[in-house]
C-alpha cells in the first residue's frame, strides 16, 4: 500500500503547476495602454457601434471615474493599475466564419490543449460554442441549427449590429452602469461578450457554450453577457475560462445579466480556471464580476460554479426573485491553493410572494490562501411565504489556510422560513483510516471524500460540463482527485 | 450642542473631580483622544450596519448626576433577586448607595471601582488588569475616558464565593435624561468561582443611555457564571461591552435575557488565551414595539483544544428588530477547537424584522465548527393539537414559545433566576404558563 501522507500531498499541491499555461502566438491587434474617454470612443468605433452604444458606454465611464474601488472584500491585493492595462485586444486575422475550418488552425489547437476541442464538442456534445479570445468572439458554432428555432446566439457586438432593439430593452436593465466600480469599469469598455434569446416557450435543444481565454499580455479582458428568456422558455448556458501563465496581474471584469420572463429558466454554468498564478503568489487573474439574474413570475434562475482558478476572485452571482413562486439557487464549489484568494457567494432577493431560493456553498482551500463566502438572503415584507435554505461548507487542507463565512440574512416578513448552516471540517483521520483499511490508498480515499464533499455541486452541472469540471477540480487539486 | 461635542467639552468639568496625576487617569485621556477621533459609531461602519444610535444620541443627557438621591428598598425590591442571599452593589444615577448595597473585603474583594481606582492597596491588581482587554473602540474608549464607578470584584484563588453578587444600576429619572458610564472590572484568580447577576434599571419614563464597560479576567480552572437580566423601560437605552479573557481549563458563560429596553446593544467578547477553555454564550430575546436589541458575539479562539457554544433564540413582535451578529475566529494554532454557534429566530409580525450576521473566519484545518441560523414560525401543527386537547390559542402559543426558549433557559444555574426568567417570560407573552421551573 503506498504510503501517501497528507503531507505528501500538501507538498505535491504546494508545487502543482498551472498545466494550461501556454502562450499561444496569434498576431493580435492591442490597443495601447490607458484609458480615457478616447479609448472608450475608439473601443466603440471599433466595434461600429450605434451613437446611442457609445454615450451609454462614455456615461458608465464619467460614473466610473467618480467611483472608488471597492475594498469590503476579505481579500488583499496589489491594486490593479487601470492606466497600465490595455483595454482592447483582439487577434489581428479576425476571422469571418462560417465554419470551423476557417477558424485558425492554431487557434483550434488552443483549445485543442484546453481540452475543448471545438470541432469534437461540435460533433459529439451538441454544443454551440460562442469562443471569446481576449475580448473578441472567434467563433460561434451552431448558428444555423438555433436560427430555426428562432434562437439568437451571437456575439454581443454582432448583436447590438442586428438586434440593436433587443439589446437596448435590457442591456444594463439588471446590473446599471452605476451599480458598482467594475460593473461601470466594464460597461465603458466591454469589448465582447456573448448575446442570447430565447422566444416564447422555445425549449432549447442545446447546451450553449461560451469559452474566454485571455491570451495576449498586459491586457484586461471584459466582456458582457446578457441572455434573456422569454416567456415559457429554457436555456442552459455554459461559460469556461482559462489564461496563459504570466508573471503580472492580469484583470477580468466581466458583466453577466440574466433574465427570465413569466415561466422561464435559466440553468447558468460556470467552470473558471483563470491563471492562479505561481506558487509564491506571483502573477494570476484578478476576477472582479458581477453576475446578477432577474425572476419573473414562476420563473427560475439557477448559477452553478465551479471556481478554481485566478488569483483574486471576487465574484457574487445574485438572483433577484421579483415575481411570484420564482425560484433562485446557487451551487458553487471553490477550490484555492497556494496564495489564491476567492471571496465568492451569492445574494437571493426575494421580491416576490413564494420565492423560493437554495444556496449550496462548498469551499476548499489548501496551501496559503483564503477562501470566504459572503452571501446575503433578503426577504422584504412583501415576500409572503418566502422559503430559503442555505449551507455552506468548507473544507481546509494544511493549517496555513483560512476559510471564513460572512453569511447576511435579512428577514422582514414573518412568513419566512430561512435555514442557514455552515460547517468547516478537515478530511477526518477515521475517514482515511476506514478507507484505507478497505484497501483504499490514502490518495484515492481523498479524492473519494473531496468528490463526495463536492457532489452536491457537481451533480447540478450538464454532464458535458462536469466532466471538464472533474478535470479542472483535479488540476487545482491534483494528487487528491481521482 | 451634539453629545460628542458637550462629552468633550465636559471633559474638564470631569477633571476636577478626580486624581488628575494617576496611571488611570493617563488611560482615561488617551481614551478620550481616540474617541475624539473616532466619535460615535454609524451605520457606515459594518459593526453598526444594523443599528443606528442616531435617536438616542440626540437627547440632551445630564452627564453628571450631582447628587447622590436616596429611593426606598420597598420601591426597588422587585428588582432583585431577593428570594435569595446575595452580596449587592447598588448605583442610583451612577453613584454608590451604601443604603442598598452588600459588599464585603472578607476573603474576597466585592465593591466599588471608584474606591479600588483611588486606594493605593488595589493599585497593582488596577496596574495588571484594568482597561487591559477592553477594545480601543468607540464607545468603550468613551467608557474608558469617563471611568470612575462600578463594580470592583476580586476573588483569590481557591476561593469560591458562596452567594452570587448582583450588580444593580438604577436611574430615577430625576434629570430629563441621563447617559452613565459605568465601569466593571471583575478579577476571579486559579480555582475560584463566582455567580453574578447585572441589572440596569431605569425607574421613570425618562430616557437613558447606559454605556457599560465590563472587563472579565479567569484565571486557570475559574469558574465564572454570570447573567445578564436586561428588563428596562422602553425609554431606556443600553450599550453593553463585555469582554472577557480565559485562562487553561476556565469556564465562563454569559446568558443574556433581553426583554425591555428602547436600543439595547450587546458586544460580548471572549478571549481564549490557554488551553481546554469551554466558552458559553447564551440568550433569550424577547421583544415588540419599536425595540432593537443587537446581539454582537465574538468568540477569539487563540490556543488548541478549546471550545466555545453559542445559543441564541429570539422572538420578534410588532415592529421590533432584532439583529445577531456572531463571530468564531479560529486562529492556525487553535488545532482541535470546538465551535459551536447557533441562532434561532421567530418571526410573529409582518412589520418585525431580522437581520443575522453568523460569521466563521478559520485559519486552522484539524478543527469542528458549525453553525446554524434559522428564521421562522410556530409549528401550526402543534399548535393544533394543542387546541384540540382544549388549550386555547394563546397559552398554546405561550408554551411552544417557552418551549424554543427553553434549552437556553435549562443551563442557567440559580433556580431562583431561572424561576425570575420564567416569570418574565410568561408576562411578556401574556400568560399564565402555570407552572414555576
Amino acid at each position: 500500500m503506498s504510503k501517501y501522507t497528507e503531507e505528501q500531498l500538501e507538498e505535491e499541491l504546494k508545487t502543482q503547476e498551472y498545466k494550461y499555461g501556454f502562450y499561444t502566438d496569434i498576431e493580435s491587434d492591442t490597443f495601447p495602454i490607458g484609458l480615457n474617454e478616447d479609448v472608450v470612443r475608439a473601443i466603440s468605433k471599433k466595434k461600429n457601434e450605434p451613437e446611442w452604444m457609445t454615450e451609454w458606454r462614455l456615461e458608465a465611464f464619467r460614473v466610473w471615474e467618480q467611483m472608488e474601488e471597492p475594498e469590503w472584500a476579505n481579500v488583499h491585493y496589489e491594486k490593479p493599475k487601470f492606466q497600465d492595462i490595455a483595454y482592447y485586444s483582439a487577434p489581428k486575422k479576425k476571422p469571418k466564419l462560417n465554419s470551423l475550418d476557417e477558424v485558425d488552425p492554431e487557434l483550434l489547437d488552443t483549445f485543442k490543449r484546453l481540452g475543448i476541442s471545438v470541432d469534437e464538442q461540435k460533433k459529439l456534445a451538441n454544443v454551440a460554442v460562442d469562443i471569446v479570445m481576449d475580448s473578441v468572439s472567434v467563433a460561434t458554432t451552431f448558428k444555423k441549427t438555433l436560427g430555426e428555432k428562432g434562437i439568437i446566439f451571437m456575439p454581443i457586438s454582432e448583436a447590438i449590429q442586428e438586434h440593436p432593439e433587443l439589446v437596448k430593452k435590457y442591456l444594463g436593465t439588471i446590473v446599471p452602469t452605476t451599480d458598482n466600480f467594475y460593473a461601470a469599469l466594464n460597461s465603458a469598455v466591454f469589448s465582447d461578450g456573448s448575446f442570447c434569446y430565447i422566444p416564447k416557450g422555445v425549449k432549447c435543444p442545446m447546451e450553449l457554450s461560451t469559452y474566454f481565454r485571455i491570451n495576449e499580455g498586459g491586457t484586461g479582458q471584459f466582456e458582457r453577457t446578457l441572455v434573456v428568456a422569454d416567456k415559457g422558455s429554457y436555456v442552459s448556458y455554459l461559460e469556461g475560462c482559462t489564461a496563459p501563465m504570466r508573471d503580472e496581474n492580469q484583470l477580468h471584469a466581466a458583466v453577466v445579466e440574466l433574465i427570465a420572463l413569466d415561466d422561464a429558466e435559466i440553468k447558468y454554468s460556470t467552470v473558471q480556471n483563470w491563471y492562479p498564478g505561481n506558487k509564491e503568489g506571483k502573477g494570476g487573474v484578478y476576477n472582479f464580476v458581477t453576475k446578477r439574474g432577474l425572476c419573473e413570475n414562476n420563473a427560475k434562475i439557477s448559477w452553478t460554479q465551479v471556481e478554481t482558478g485566478s488569483a483574486v476572485t471576487w465574484k457574487y452571482p445574485s438572483c433577484i426573485l421579483k415575481g411570484n413562486n420564482s425560484v433562485g439557487e446557487f451551487y458553487s464549489i471553490a477550490v484555492t491553493n497556494n496564495h489564491q484568494q476567492a471571496d465568492t457567494g451569492t445574494k437571493m432577493i426575494h421580491l416576490g410572494k413564494n420565492t423560493r431560493s437554495t444556496i449550496i456553498s462548498k469551499g476548499i482551500s489548501a496551501g496559503q490562501s483564503q477562501n470566504s463566502y459572503r452571501g446575503l438572503v433578503q426577504i422584504n415584507s412583501r415576500a409572503e411565504n418566502a422559503r430559503n435554505f442555505s449551507q455552506c461548507d468548507s473544507l481546509l487542507m494544511g493549517n496555513a489556510c483560512g476559510a471564513h463565512t460572512f453569511p447576511y440574512i435579512e428577514a422582514k416578513n414573518k412568513s419566512a422560513q430561512i435555514e442557514h448552516e455552515a460547517t468547516t471540517s478537515k478530511i477526518g483521520e477515521d475517514q482515511l483510516f476506514y478507507c484505507n483499511q478497505r484497501g483504499i490508498d490514502t490518495e484515492k480515499a481523498i479524492a473519494l471524500i473531496v468528490n463526495g464533499f463536492s457532489k452536491e455541486v457537481l451533480n447540478k452541472l450538464p454532464m458535458e460540463f462536469a466532466v471538464e469540471a472533474q478535470k479542472l477540480l483535479e488540476i487545482s487539486l491534483e494528487g487528491s482527485v481521482g | 450642542m451634539e453629545l460628542q461635542d458637550k462629552l468633550l467639552s465636559s471633559y474638564v468639568a470631569f477633571e476636577n473631580h478626580v486624581d488628575v496625576n494617576s496611571d488611570v487617569h493617563e488611560i482615561r485621556s488617551e481614551a478620550l483622544q481616540n474617541f475624539e477621533k473616532v466619535g460615535f459609531p454609524s451605520r457606515k461602519l459594518e459593526a453598526w450596519k444594523y443599528t443606528s444610535l442616531n435617536s438616542v444620541l440626540k437627547q440632551d443627557y445630564s452627564l453628571f448626576p450631582s447628587k447622590v438621591e436616596a429611593i426606598e428598598l420597598a420601591d426597588v425590591k422587585k428588582y432583585f433577586i431577593h428570594e435569595i442571599d446575595a452580596y449587592k452593589i447598588v448605583f442610583i444615577n451612577g453613584k454608590y448607595s451604601s443604603f442598598l448595597s452588600q459588599t464585603t473585603h472578607e476573603h474576597y474583594d466585592v465593591c466599588l471601582m471608584s474606591s479600588a481606582l483611588t486606594n493605593p492597596k488595589y493599585k497593582a491588581v488596577i496596574d495588571k488588569y484594568f482597561n487591559k482587554i477592553a477594545k480601543q473602540d468607540n464607545l468603550t474608549s468613551l467608557n474608558t475616558a469617563f471611568a470612575t464607578e462600578g463594580a470592583y470584584i476580586n476573588i483569590p484563588k481557591n476561593t469560591e464565593v458562596k452567594k452570587p453578587i448582583q450588580i444593580l444600576n438604577f436611574t430615577t429619572g430625576s434629570q430629563e435624561a441621563t447617559m452613565l458610564q459605568p465601569r466593571n472590572l471583575i478579577v476571579v484568580g486559579e480555582n475560584a468561582q463566582v455567580q453574578i447577576i447585572e441589572r440596569h434599571q431605569s425607574l421613570t419614563a425618562n430616557p437613558v443611555l447606559s454605556n457599560v464597560v465590563t472587563e472579565v479576567f479567569a484565571d486557570k480552572a475559574a469558574n465564572v457564571d454570570y447573567y445578564k437580566i436586561q428588563n428596562d423601560e422602553t425609554t431606556a437605552s443600553l450599550v453593553d461591552n463585555t469582554y472577557i479573557e480565559q485562562q487553561s481549563n476556565s469556564v465562563v458563560s454569559v446568558h443574556t435575557f433581553s426583554f425591555g429596553g428602547n436600543i439595547t446593544r450587546n458586544n460580548l467578547n471572549f478571549y481564549q488565551k490557554g488551553e481546554h477553555i469551554d466558552s458559553i454564550l447564551k440568550g433569550i430575546t424577547i421583544i415588540e414595539g419599536k425595540q432593537h436589541v443587537d446581539h454582537h458575539t465574538l468568540v477569539h479562539h487563540i490556543e488548541p483544544n478549546c471550545e466555545s457554544h453559542q445559543d441564541y433564540k429570539g422572538i420578534f413582535n410588532e415592529r421590533s428588530t432584532g439583529v445577531f451578529n456572531g463571530k468564531v475566529i479560529v486562529e492556525k494554532e487553535a488545532q482541535k477547537t470546538n465551535a459551536y454557534q447557533q441562532n434561532n429566530n421567530v418571526l410573529i409580525s409582518d412589520k418585525a424584522t431580522i437581520n443575522a450576521k453568523p460569521q466563521l473566519e478559520i485559519f486552522a484545518d484539524d478543527v469542528k465548527c458549525s453553525h446554524g441560523c434559522t428564521i421562522g414560525q410556530l409549528d401550526e401543527d402543534a399548535l393544533f393539537y394543542m387546541q384540540q386537547r382544549g388549550i386555547p390559542k394563546k397559552e398554546g402559543k405561550a408554551l411552544l414559545m417557552y418551549a424554543f426558549a427553553n434549552t437556553v433557559l435549562e443551563s442557567v444555574k440559580i433556580p431562583e433566576v431561572k424561576q425570575r426568567i420564567t416569570k418574565l417570560i410568561a408576562k411578556k407573552l401574556g400568560v399564565n404558563l402555570g407552572f414555576d421551573l
